[in-house]
């Protein structure tokens, strides 16, 4: 039982340890992240390799999830004669939720693991110790243009992939299924809200792109420097973004619409 | 980790501090390099004490020092070109034409110019190694500390990379500081050289020195002994006690 409890009590203490390091780990690269937008260079490339490098996977996940939409959405709407609001449920799944939820878990999926493994590798064969001993801040240089980068892209990527969702149920909807066009167009434009669906859902994806841009960077410059160590960094990269994208989801869907609607 | 460790290395000199693996050179070396503070005394590198130091005086002082890493440390990302190309791009406001020159120079000097374009995958361990060489003395350190610098080469590159070593410290009045536990390529090349074990310096002196210096330690290192004051086996009970056959002997 004692065993179980300072057991119990030394996970808790790194636990908090680790938060707080992390913590001060974001202060220090929000306030070196100078380089990243004085020489913006670095962080576009950054934006290629996190965002464009990810569109394939985004643009055909928003596809078939678009489309899994309209064929849902229809069997459930044709039973109350209301098939022409398709569009409607369509868009405000996509926009306010299935957008950035889940462009986030590809995004940290795949551009999060992949700026996790990079730089543990860079710290496991010593370019990041390098760097710093030739007087260059390997936060500044290294960690902060994909820290942006990342950042960058999320929003960009969550709106493709609900275009491309949308898209998708259009496909199934209205070309497939045989939904009326104009309904299903115009009723999707008269519910939409700019402010109440569009901001928010842009609002999400950014704080994702935050979370997951945080924990990626900051998984690899803490990992071990040993193929085991980034090798688990890259997973904690991947189990912790999408359980971050999960519970701040929770937490702004809470904040944004309720009360309101 | 370190114990009374007083070491004076002279401007222009080539240093070699030996010693078997786990005896605290590669931590000195930090100590120097300021990547690491000893927790007592001080360490006075390039005329100024590196616990003094801020961030901002600290790199200033970085500025001033190459280093060569164990493996090279090369950025993956970058070519060999933009490797060397690096921290004049990060620290001077060299146009690119002058940038480029420089490169060519440096990378001239360690006999690999057209290599420029490849990546660090397409390069051996010892071209690797002699890229990063061109890379550490971009800037013309007054310091450039070595790593390991001889660790898994096959004989030619080591023969190699240990004449450069010497030559480039000679034609840009350098000091050097070689971490290392090569005997047969350091003695050769160095000026002066520190023997540690467990944390202390247990013999210096000229290489000629060093080897009539009669340390028992220092004699067994240098001849590559198996058995002597680092003992062959690591301690453990009697062979007889582990395979049961104590008692009945």
């Amino acid at each position: 039982m004692r065993a179980a409890l300072t057991h119990l009590g030394a996970a808790v203490t790194a636990g908090v340890w680790r938060l707080g390091y992390a913590a001060r780990f974001f202060g220090y690269l929000l306030a070196h992240s100078g380089t990243a937008f004085r020489r913006f260079g670095l962080t576009v490339r950054e934006i290629y390799f996190a965002g464009v490098l990810s569109l394939i996977i985004i643009l055909v996940s928003g596809l078939f999830v678009g489309m899994v939409l309209g064929l849902q959405g229809y069997d459930t709407l044709q039973r109350y004669g209301s098939s022409e609001a398709l569009g409607v449920l369509v868009a405000l799944s996509l926009v306010r939720e299935l957008g950035p939820v889940v462009a986030g878990l590809l995004f940290a999926s795949r551009a999060g693991s992949a700026i996790t493994a990079e730089i543990g590798l860079m710290k496991a064969t010593e370019q990041l110790s390098a760097m710093e001993m030739m007087a260059v801040d390997p936060v500044a240089r290294v960690v902060a243009p994909r820290f942006w980068g990342g950042v960058i892209s999320m929003p960009l990527l969550a709106a493709l992939f609900s275009a491309m969702g949308i898209f998708g149920g259009y496909l199934v909807g209205v070309v497939l299924i045989g939904v009326d066009e104009g309904a299903f167009w115009s009723q999707m434009q008269a519910a939409v809200d700019v402010r109440e669906d569009i901001l928010n859902g842009v609002i999400k994806s950014v704080v994702f792109g935050f979370a997951v841009s945080l924990i990626a960077v900051f998984e690899g410059f803490d990992a071990t420097p040993t193929a085991e160590g980034v090798s688990r960094a890259t997973t904690r990269t991947v189990v912790t973004s999408s359980l971050a994208i999960l519970a701040l989801d929770f937490v702004l869907t809470a904040l944004m619409f309720t009360g309101g609607n | 980790m370190l114990h009374g460790i007083d070491l004076d290395i002279p401007r222009g000199k080539v240093v070699a501090v030996m010693g078997q693996s786990g005896c605290g050179k590669t931590t000195l070396l930090r100590i120097i390099a300021a990547a690491l503070l000893p927790t007592r005394g001080r360490a006075r590198v390039l005329g100024q004490v590196t616990g003094d130091l801020d961030r901002d005086a600290l790199y200033a002082l970085r500025r001033r020092m190459g280093m060569l890493y164990q493996f090279g440390a090369l950025f993956t990302d970058m070519t060999v070109f933009d490797n060397v190309a690096f921290q004049m791009r990060e620290h001077t406001n060299l146009p690119e034409d002058a940038i480029r020159d420089l490169v060519l120079l440096k990378l001239e000097a360690v006999g690999l110019r057209g290599a420029a374009p490849l990546m660090p995958a397409e390069l051996s361990g010892g071209m690797a190694r002699r890229v990063a060489l061109a890379r550490a003395i971009a800037l013309d350190p007054e310091l450039i500390l070595y790593d390991e610098p001889f660790t898994g080469l096959d004989p030619i590159a080591l023969g190699v990379i240990a004449r450069l070593v010497r030559q480039l410290n000679d034609a840009l009045g350098a000091t050097a500081v070689i971490v290392t536990h090569d005997v047969a390529e350091t003695l050769p090349l160095v000026d002066y050289v520190y023997f540690m074990a467990d944390g202390r310096v247990v013999a210096q002196g000229t290489p000629a020195e060093v080897r009539r210096s009669g340390v028992p330690f220092v004699e067994q290192f240098v001849s590559g002994a198996t058995d002597g004051p680092v003992p062959f086996h690591y301690p453990a009970q009697g062979y007889g006690a582990d395979l049961g056959l104590a008692a009945s002997a």
